[in-house]
């Protein structure tokens, strides 16, 4: 007790002296890192949006020009819309996928985890690398999906996946979920995880089925870590360029251009880097909003138990 | 007559049947695009014009899927080194200043502790894909445009949020009284940090060096922004050349042997280290 008592006082001196300016080095380098390429980038992307800033010559000041010719900016708006409705589907897709597999793997049984590393094995790789991948497995001549199909007797004819809107859409969307279903899995599955055994125990027990104890028990009860995961998955989405620029170029008719890649190319095919920071501080406020809502409904959520 | 017992076993076999027959299609759904390309690479030229039925190869194992992919660019070694330059450059120096700053924000008080530790952790909330085209001009001015070194301070400044909170849970995690005692024995600051208190956070260590390995290794925008010349490109950014193909014909072995070249380490690193990768998936999640 005395011994306690003592290590207690000198523990205390201690951290009091060094307090004051001398934990400032340790954080120092960090620091550094995160003002250059971090608060500085910020600040500049916003002073560079009210300018006209070729990649050659002078800035000139033209205030909110920028923001008002995005405003009348159809390809923008297009690639919004396209981002909007990428972000829906993909999200819909995953979960639909993720949710049914965290059900699977959640119990342990022999061989669960096997299932469980090899369904999350996608996601350590590369989205770049999976799109490269999926290209290739779409690919009419010499890719995988054509003769599957053929041998299957699915189809007769040659499926060009990424030479129509529609076709190419859905192969994206069957990569994406292949890449991420394994990620949204593993968060869901903390989730189950975390709903004591005793109340599925009493809910049996007063007689509800199978389906009335997922609706009533398990649904409410993962309310906040499905928002945990359906946060992840929207941002991520509305992020999304590699696929686009890898699998697609952007196309067919160009109509696979998504708002990060829509700032590339103002930025730096076009090099209107004036105008890609207004766009990118638009992409910013999109962001900011949503995770407004989303922890709005978090916190509703919260409410009731 | 069958007993209770009896019914209730065969019940329990169907069962099982039932659940490792899901799993077993659903494991085959996720490995078939791995496993099919990792075997189409190693088929010979003539062979990889054609649908990969079967997969592997017909005539013999090839590698010249991977003498073609040393066709594009510089080289593929020299991709190979810029890519593992860029990915270990990342990890060292992650490593490096987390383990300084979280033990600065673990240990220590000083003015504005928790404003600066917000903003660390603020870097989250702004995707960096927003701020490229600052960061190529800032990059530009302190004359590391098209620089390894530049593209890895963006990646270690990208890697700060989640390794400052993970060394700084780490170090709260060691008990105050090992470092009293040693601090008796005479060991202070920087040589205390690295002879005691360094093994204790080795766990810490393993999570943030994985993280920061795999996001330098896969990552692809911002390598294709900040790099111009074709020698200093990493894997990624080689891809996108070999994919776009010479005069409008692209090599498709070429594509499945780097897509193998990409995919493999990342495997390894993860089966290899598989605790320390959920260890730190849990903590970013449930934060």
């Amino acid at each position: 007790m005395t011994t306690a008592a003592l290590t207690s006082s000198t523990g205390r001196r201690r951290t009091r002296r060094r307090s004051g300016w001398r934990g400032l080095l340790y954080i120092a380098p960090a620091m550094a890192l995160v003002i250059v390429f971090f608060v500085l980038p910020v600040l500049f992307t916003v002073w560079m949006s009210l300018h006209k800033w070729p990649l050659l010559g002078q800035p000139a000041w033209i205030g909110f020009g920028n923001y008002v010719r995005m405003m009348s900016d159809a390809r923008f708006m297009t690639a919004l819309g396209f981002t909007a409705h990428y972000t829906i589907i993909v999200t819909i897709a995953i979960f639909a996928v993720a949710f049914p597999l965290a059900i699977f793997v959640e119990k342990q049984r022999p061989l669960v985890s096997v299932y469980r590393t090899i369904i999350f094995l996608p996601v350590v790789v590369g989205l770049a690398s999976a799109s490269l991948l999926w290209v290739w497995l779409a690919n009419v001549d010499s890719g995988l999906f054509t003769p599957l199909m053929q041998r299957l007797g699915l189809t007769s004819g040659r499926l060009n996946l990424l030479a129509t809107f529609d076709a190419a859409f859905l192969t994206i969307i069957a990569m994406v979920v292949w890449k991420i279903a394994g990620f949204t899995m593993i968060i869901l599955v903390t989730g189950l995880q975390a709903i004591p055994a005793e109340l599925t125990e009493a809910a049996r027990i007063d007689g509800a089925r199978r389906w009335q104890r997922f609706r009533y028990l398990t649904l409410p009860l993962m309310r906040r870590t499905m928002a945990l995961a359906l946060i992840l998955s929207v941002t991520g989405s509305i992020l999304a360029f590699d696929q686009f620029y890898i699998m697609t170029s952007g196309g067919p008719q160009n109509r696979m251009i998504s708002v990060v890649y829509y700032i590339f190319n103002q930025s730096f095919v076009s090099f209107n880097l004036g105008y890609g920071a207004a766009l990118s501080i638009a992409l910013l406020a999109i962001l900011v909003a949503i995770s407004v809502v989303q922890l709005w409904l978090l916190k509703v959520g919260d409410d009731r138990p | 007559m069958r007993t209770r017992s009896e019914i209730r076993a065969r019940k329990a076999m169907w069962d099982r049947l039932a659940y490792h027959g899901i799993g077993i299609g659903t494991a085959f759904f996720f490995l078939t695009p791995f496993a099919v390309t990792l075997l189409s690479s190693f088929r010979p030229n003539s062979e990889s014009v054609t649908p990969p039925l079967p997969p592997w190869p017909r005539s013999g194992l090839s590698f010249d899927a991977y003498r073609a992919l040393d066709g594009f660019g510089s080289g593929i070694w020299q991709h190979m080194f810029n890519s593992l330059v860029v990915s270990i450059g990342t990890v060292l120096l992650t490593v490096a200043v987390s383990v300084l700053a979280g033990y600065g924000f673990s240990r220590y008080r000083f003015p504005f502790k928790n404003v600066l530790f917000v903003l660390v952790i603020a870097t989250l909330m702004i995707p960096f894909q927003s701020i490229l085209t600052p960061l190529f001009i800032i990059l530009a001015r302190l004359g590391l445009n098209n620089s390894l070194f530049g593209l890895m301070l963006v990646y270690v400044t990208l890697q700060l949020p989640f390794s400052v909170f993970m060394m700084r849970n780490a170090f709260d995690a060691v008990p105050k009284e090992i470092e009293e005692a040693a601090r008796i024995d005479g060991a202070r600051d920087l040589r205390l940090l690295v002879r005691v208190l360094l093994p204790l956070v080795m766990p810490g260590i393993a999570t943030v060096s994985i993280f920061a390995f795999l996001n330098a290794w896969n990552e692809f925008f911002a390598a294709l922004v900040l790099l111009s010349s074709n020698d200093n490109y990493t894997l990624p950014v080689l891809m996108t050349a070999v994919r776009a193909g010479r005069l409008g014909a692209i090599n498709w072995g070429a594509v499945q042997a780097g897509v193998a070249v990409m995919v493999v380490p990342c495997l390894i690193v993860f089966l290899l280290l598989q605790r320390y990768y959920m260890r730190g998936l849990m903590a970013g999640a449930v934060k």
